[in-house]
């Protein structure tokens, strides 16, 4: 299929080239849309059809009707075998077909609190291999060869976490599971251990034998009550069946999992306050080295992987390590999954392969934006990220990339921002939080993101200056440098990278050139007068089928007007 | 029960599965229930998951179909679209409708699975693909 695909693409670009349409005709070769049964197909935007079970002689069809004329070629259609339709656009093809699930396979697929569901999708077979075939050098080299990376932000290599957490020779060791989920808008941890939570226990287990420890601790926070009920059935089950306990599946190892609440704070999430936060002492963080592996949990030698990375333990045992690192890029391998939220249409949570690009998931898995308004940026990392413009939406998912563009995979929630959002707004939104989650332990953090927010503010309200400006980057820069923990290190992220690719809002700020008032459109405006009758400070002026108008000055910018015109007429500031 | 090893365990596997292999390509041994998943993450009861799970229950009872089951499950990602339902018919490719809340539930029993139809406007997707293993 492969080299007939070829050939039409080849023969396409021909016909573009030939009728000098390259500007407006792009054929592009994408990877597969997900019904390989049908293929090849080729699908025609902005119209979203998707022709199906194309043959070399239909292309010129296709051409001649659909992209010059407009016309659908019906016969090329995906028929429904059962309801005898043709579907031109499944209304959530694109939702689903880009997506890879991998870490979300059972999500939405089985029965959380039944543990036949899990067992009948190979549940605890990965276990039961490794415990019975295998050493525990040989998975953390099976792991090692995948090239998984830590999913909770970082991006560490998780073989090389365990192999390091492995060779300190301690009476005790301990496995934690980073279920703390403390960045705004993020919620694929949560949906994991609420969706599969054997998931997590299997692959916890797992994870003691590789490192040698018979505790594994799940970090939650207390927020999470049905992630937390849900993993306490199923610990009480998995129990039962022989899969935690001693002498899993006869092997002589012995494994036991505890939940612990967190109060739900960010710093928690951080891998040595986590760990303080467990030892009953405050969650703060503590210096590394010397690192978890080494001095963790009671001093104890500890491994801390995030939930997201713990669920693709399981495939990667039971498919083999060259299957997970066929996926992918090169450096970043396997998927992520990512919470799409914001404004755009399809928000949900998804999953996919790494070096898909931001402009894959923004618009054709998340449908684009809202009201087909215009897209202005995506912000990933949460407050410890950064935006990315449209002038990078072709840049492939993947960790060096997306930190060579200013921001960060972080944990993978993922906020879409349109025309309208106004990004100084956005940051102080950020730098709100990050001032309230900062422990207070060290100074940049505590007092410098105190600074920074203040800054914004004063901006926002129209009392700031240009000064600000520098000040702001100063800080920025100083917080980043001298913080004790990652928290510090990143909080700034938010304003250096809107600074870096959205100065001139800081500037309407800061030089009063900002427009604070809605404004009417002279040739919109029908003249219908609900604009000045809901107007609560009398500001708009016109009679009867005239055009009214603002007065800029008394304007308060409630947008009780923008509401009200019935044709659109007003814009914001 | 305690699993003692590897070959237990898959054989384990292999009776339980009938449940999981309907959803997977249609096929059941014993081919005579249908399965209703809902999706019950905090997203979908947020939304009104847990008042379709019980309306469900309530409708199926008074219209006797008692070889449908309803099975709570976690979220499929269409947050946008909660409650999510996805119906399991043996034969066929699971479809997922999306906005079942309860005042929806009547209709979809009629129409899915006591005429064997579709419905139209809650139509999300048909697909046995979910995952790759
Ligand atoms: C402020 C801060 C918050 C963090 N929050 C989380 C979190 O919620 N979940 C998580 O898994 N990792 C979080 N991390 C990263 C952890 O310190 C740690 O790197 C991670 O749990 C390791 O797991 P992994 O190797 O599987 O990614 C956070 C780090 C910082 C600095």
């Amino acid at each position: 299929m492969r080299g007939e695909s070829e050939e039409m693409i080849d023969l396409l670009r021909d016909k573009v080239a030939e009728l000098g349409l390259t500007n407006t005709v792009k054929v592009i070769k994408t990877g597969c849309f997900g019904f390989c049964e049908e293929g090849p197909i080729i699908k025609i935007k902005p119209d979203n059809i998707i022709y199906v079970k194309v043959k070399f002689s239909d292309v010129d069809e296709i051409f001649e009707q659909h992209v010059l004329r407009g016309h659908i070629v019906e016969r090329l259609l995906s028929v429904d075998p059962e309801t005898q339709e043709t579907y031109k656009e499944d209304k959530a093809l694109g939702f689903y077909k880009k997506q890879y699930r991998i870490v979300l396979r059972n999500c939405g697929f089985i029965n959380p609190e039944d543990i036949t569901e899990y067992i009948a999708v190979r549940g605890y077979e990965a276990l039961a291999i490794v415990v019975s075939e295998n050493t525990p050098e040989e998975v953390i080299e099976v792991i090692k060869k995948s090239q998984l990376r830590g999913r909770g932000g970082g991006g560490f290599p998780t073989g090389l976490k365990w192999e390091l957490t492995a060779k300190h020779r301690r009476s005790d060791k301990y496995i934690i599971c980073n279920a703390d989920e403390g960045d705004p808008g993020a919620f694929m941890d949560r949906s994991v251990l609420e969706g599969d939570p054997h998931t997590i226990l299997e692959a916890m287990a797992i994870a003691g034998y590789a490192i040698g420890a018979s505790t594994g601790i799940i970090y939650i926070r207390a927020e999470y009550p049905l992630a937390i009920h849900r993993l306490e059935v199923a610990i009480k089950q998995a129990k039962e069946y022989g899969f935690l306990g001693d002498n899993i599946f006869e092997s002589g190892f012995n494994f036991n999992i505890e939940i612990r609440l967190g109060a739900g704070a960010f710093v928690c999430g951080e891998e040595t306050a986590l760990i303080n936060s467990l030892q009953g002492m405050r969650g703060e963080p503590t210096k590394k080295p010397p690192f978890p592996s080494e001095a963790g949990y009671k001093n104890m030698p500890t491994s801390v992987n995030n939930v997201e990375t713990f669920a693709n333990i399981p495939p990667i045992i039971l498919n083999g390590p060259e299957w997970f690192s066929s996926i992918g890029t090169e450096n970043s391998k396997g998927t992520k999954v990512f919470a799409l939220a914001g404004k755009i249409n399809n928000i949900g949570l998804v999953e996919v392969p790494m070096g898909t690009t931001l402009q894959e998931i923004v618009f054709d898995i998340g449908g684009g934006i809202i009201d087909g308004k215009k897209f202005k940026a995506v912000q990933t990392g949460g407050p410890s990220g950064g935006v990315i413009t449209g002038d990078n939406l072709d840049t492939p998912i993947d960790y060096e990339s997306l930190r060579s563009i200013g921001s960060m995979m972080g944990s993978g929630g993922m906020i879409i921002l349109d025309e309208e959002d106004d990004m100084v707004a956005i940051c102080k939104f950020y730098l709100d939080f990050s001032r309230e989650e900062s422990c207070g332990k060290c100074t940049p953090c505590r007092i410098g993101t105190t600074r920074m927010f203040e800054i914004l503010e004063r901006l926002i309200n129209f009392e700031g200056t240009p000064e600000d400006l520098e000040t702001l980057e100063d800080l920025a820069i100083n917080i980043k440098n001298s913080s004790l923990c990652g928290l510090g290190q990143s909080a700034p992220n938010p304003v250096l990278s809107t600074l870096e690719y959205f100065r001139e809002e800081y500037e309407a700020y800061a030089y009063r050139t900002k427009k604070t008032s809605y404004q009417i459109i002279g040739d919109k405006c029908i003249g219908c007068t609900k604009c000045s009758k809901v107007c609560p400070v009398d500001c708009i002026t016109g009679s009867i089928k005239k055009v009214h108008i603002i007065d800029e000055e008394d304007c308060i910018a409630c947008g009780a007007c923008y509401t009200a015109c019935p044709v659109d007429a007003i814009i914001k500031p | 029960m305690i699993v003692k090893n590897l070959k237990e365990l898959r054989e384990l596997c292999e009776a339980v599965g009938d449940h999981v292999h309907l959803r997977e390509n249609g096929k059941s041994k014993d081919g005579s229930f249908i399965d209703i998943l809902i999706g019950m993450g905090t997203c979908g009861l947020a939304a009104g998951a847990l008042e379709t799970f019980e309306q469900l229950e309530i409708v199926l009872k008074k219209k006797g179909l008692n070889h449908v089951n309803v099975i709570s499950v976690g979220c499929v990602g269409f947050c946008h679209m909660e409650p999510t339902v996805q119906v399991n018919i043996p034969g066929k490719e699971p479809v997922i409708y999306g906005r079942i809340t309860h005042d929806q539930v009547e209709k979809l029993v009629n129409k899915v699975i006591i005429d064997g139809g579709f419905l139209q406007e809650n139509y999300l997707i048909k697909s046995f693909r979910r995952a790759v293993i």
